[in-house]
């Protein structure tokens, strides 16, 4: 089958590699239809995470057509359409009982480098890095699930491939990190990084009621998204962020902020100079700029909230400031079985249509060509779907 | 309780609760005689090396100073970081005039009941199926059963081995016996959790090495560290009981860079 590989830091290709068979009786086979590629895929074409090999198969965001299933696979069949997670769970461990998905216990093969990395092992992820499973990703033309009973959700007819697809990944995972700020009633929520994720945390922050929504990024098409999803845009490197946010909120500040950007933030302030030469020099690993000024900006006792990814280590966290104003902090891997159904039941009752995200369709040969132009963030490029 | 680590254990390891297992990092892994030449060797080299005011001289003494520490303390951080311990054991596991040998404990929570974790590992039979270095074994009596296993470098080993205690839902215990190429010991204690938690399972794996410490030594600078095959044979178990099948990529397609 043709997939995409990863062969080093900017280098990804389409090669032919073998079909994926059912390993463990609990795995389905499933022919991809859609699949699409991701701002966390980027941090891999960066070579931002550690434990790639070259020849993995990327991708974690996709859906298809179940193909077979192993002996253990009670709930799906050949034919079943389905969307499927791109944390991988086994359902009976200590945390997937208690809705920690990403935090499976049995899904990792690797468990040992994660638990040297971070002292414990998170779940497996879909072409992520050994570290989190090694496991071949899903752009692909047919991809092998593990768990595939308690992972894949069918969705119904009615609803196309692309309303769909962004329950795999950003959907929930702009959802989650919402629904970490905890909103009430009156809330202003500011949200860093107007990226696909970003503008899912928007959309549901306003579903989850609240009244204010800040998105702060400077590319101009997707703060004009962000705008059409209720947002109010501040472009970085027009305004100062911290008096904009201030003048908003009456001088309180947001009560709580989003970093929908991760370990790649870009910036233009010294301490974002300072990350870029550090991280140049491989004496840092993650580009915090986002995070230190979230930090900075929320109301005391307020709470920010981290989906964007971050891998190493971190210099220059403002940690007196986190303390002095009694922060709470939110993060981690999205726990995406949780989120499943309610968004897909969101998407089928029309209270969100994720179609307005994509701007870019292309078919899976073209994948290189689209990694490069969604990591240089030329055509106005914010998501690009792929076509096996 | 009583059981045959009467013995190789210190009496309080022995008779304390799990939860009051000494800690480990600190816990005494020289035995008695091997502490009295420690400290006298110890003693010997800082009085020679002192008497030589030269570097050498220093060095020698500062060797002695950390051997006469390891003998007052009955710790000794090479024979932690190798698991290797000396303290007093049962006669028949010894095979070496300073009795040191391997030791293991390891711990893992399994999110079943007690007594399902232990029937699945009553079974010896199954033990072959999370413990990566055994090939098989055989039930051959009531008490008895033949392993076989693949050691370094592919060597098949085999034994013969005895249950020593066995307590359903609470604990079992095995040993070598005869004269085994690795005499080998374990035991394995089941602790349920309250509140539907699951259930702690602790290990303690004891083998002489095939070629004393110098063998554990090699082992350990060429990858195959003791304590880390015990938490992955554990790991495995755990996996089996709760997610039924191992988690692998083994097998899966890979591209050609």
């Amino acid at each position: 089958m043709k997939a995409l590989c990863w062969c080093g830091k900017k280098n990804v290709q389409v090669q032919n590699v073998d079909d994926p068979k059912i390993i463990n009786p609990r795995d389905a086979l499933v022919r991809i239809t859609t699949t699409a590629i991701c701002g966390s895929d980027l941090h891999l074409y960066d070579g931002y995470i550690p434990t790639m090999e070259k020849g993995d198969v990327l991708g974690h965001e996709f859906m298809g057509v179940v193909e077979e299933v192993g002996g253990g696979v009670g709930n799906l069949k050949k034919g079943d359409r389905v969307v499927v997670p791109f944390t991988i769970a086994c359902g009976n461990c200590f945390f997937c009982q208690r809705q920690l998905w990403s935090a499976c216990d049995n899904s990792n093969p690797n468990a040992w480098m994660m638990e040297k990395a971070y002292g414990f092992t998170g779940s497996g992820l879909f072409g992520y890095s050994h570290m989190m499973g090694g496991y071949a990703g899903g752009q692909a033309e047919y991809v092998r699930v593990p768990f595939a009973d308690v992972g894949p959700l069918k969705v119904p007819e009615e609803l196309e491939d692309e309303q769909v697809i962004f329950l795999t990944d950003i959907f929930p995972t702009g959802y989650m990190a919402a629904e970490n700020c905890n909103i009430q009633k009156g809330d202003t929520v500011a949200i860093w990084g107007a990226g696909p994720v970003g503008q899912f945390a928007i959309r549901s922050a306003k579903m989850l009621g609240a009244e204010q929504v800040v998105s702060i990024d400077h590319y101009p098409k997707r703060l004009k998204m962000a705008a059409e999803g209720g947002a109010i845009p501040i472009d970085f490197n027009d305004e100062y962020v911290y008096e904009r946010l201030l003048d908003l909120t009456g001088g309180r500040g947001p009560d709580a902020c989003i970093d929908a950007v991760g370990l790649e933030a870009h910036g233009t302030t010294p301490d974002a100079l300072y990350d870029r030469v550090k991280a140049a020099t491989f004496m840092a690993t993650d580009r915090l700029h986002v995070l230190r000024q979230a930090i900075h900006c929320c109301r005391k006792g307020g709470t920010v909230s981290v989906p964007g990814v971050y891998a190493g280590f971190l210099d220059k966290v403002p940690m007196g400031a986190a303390f002095g104003k009694g922060l709470t902090f939110k993060m981690g891997q999205t726990h995406m079985h949780k989120y499943l159904k309610p968004l897909l039941e969101h998407v089928r009752a029309g209270r969100i249509d994720p179609r307005f995200v994509i701007t870019h369709r292309a078919k899976l040969d073209q994948a290189a060509e689209m990694y490069a132009l969604f990591a240089g963030k030329k055509d106005e490029c914010i998501k690009v779907l792929l076509k096996p | 309780m009583t059981s045959w680590f009467s013995g190789i254990l210190p009496n309080d390891e022995l008779h304390a609760p799990l939860e009051h297992l000494p800690r480990r990092h600190r816990q005494k892994n020289v035995g008695a005689l091997e502490r009295t030449i420690s400290v006298l060797a110890g003693g010997l080299l800082v009085g020679e090396g002192l008497k030589r005011l030269s570097l050498p001289g220093l060095a020698a003494a500062a060797v002695g100073a950390h051997l006469v520490r390891r003998g007052a303390t009955g710790h000794c951080g090479m024979y932690h970081a190798l698991n290797v311990t000396s303290v007093e054991e049962d006669s028949k596991l010894l095979s070496h005039p300073l009795h040191q040998h391997i030791r293991v404990h390891k711990v893992m929570t399994v999110n079943k009941p007690a007594g399902e974790v232990y029937a699945f590992w009553r079974d010896l039979e199954n033990l072959p199926r999370f413990m990566q270095h055994l090939e098989r074994v055989s039930v051959t009596g009531e008490k008895t059963s033949h392993w076989v296993a693949r050691g370094p470098r592919e060597r098949v080993v085999e034994w013969d081995a005895e249950l020593v205690e066995d307590k359903p839902g609470e604990v079992i215990s095995w040993k070598s016996v005869g004269g085994s190429q690795v005499p080998n010991a374990g035991e394995v204690r089941f602790k349920g959790l309250s509140e539907g938690r699951g259930t702690e399972v602790h290990v303690l794996l004891m083998y002489d090495p095939p070629a004393g410490v110098l063998g554990a030594l090699y082992a350990r600078l060429f990858g195959a560290e003791p304590g880390q095959q015990v938490k992955e044979d554990l790991r495995r178990f755990k996996q089996l009981m709760e997610a039924g099948e191992l988690p692998t990529i083994e097998g899966q397609p890979q591209g050609q860079c």
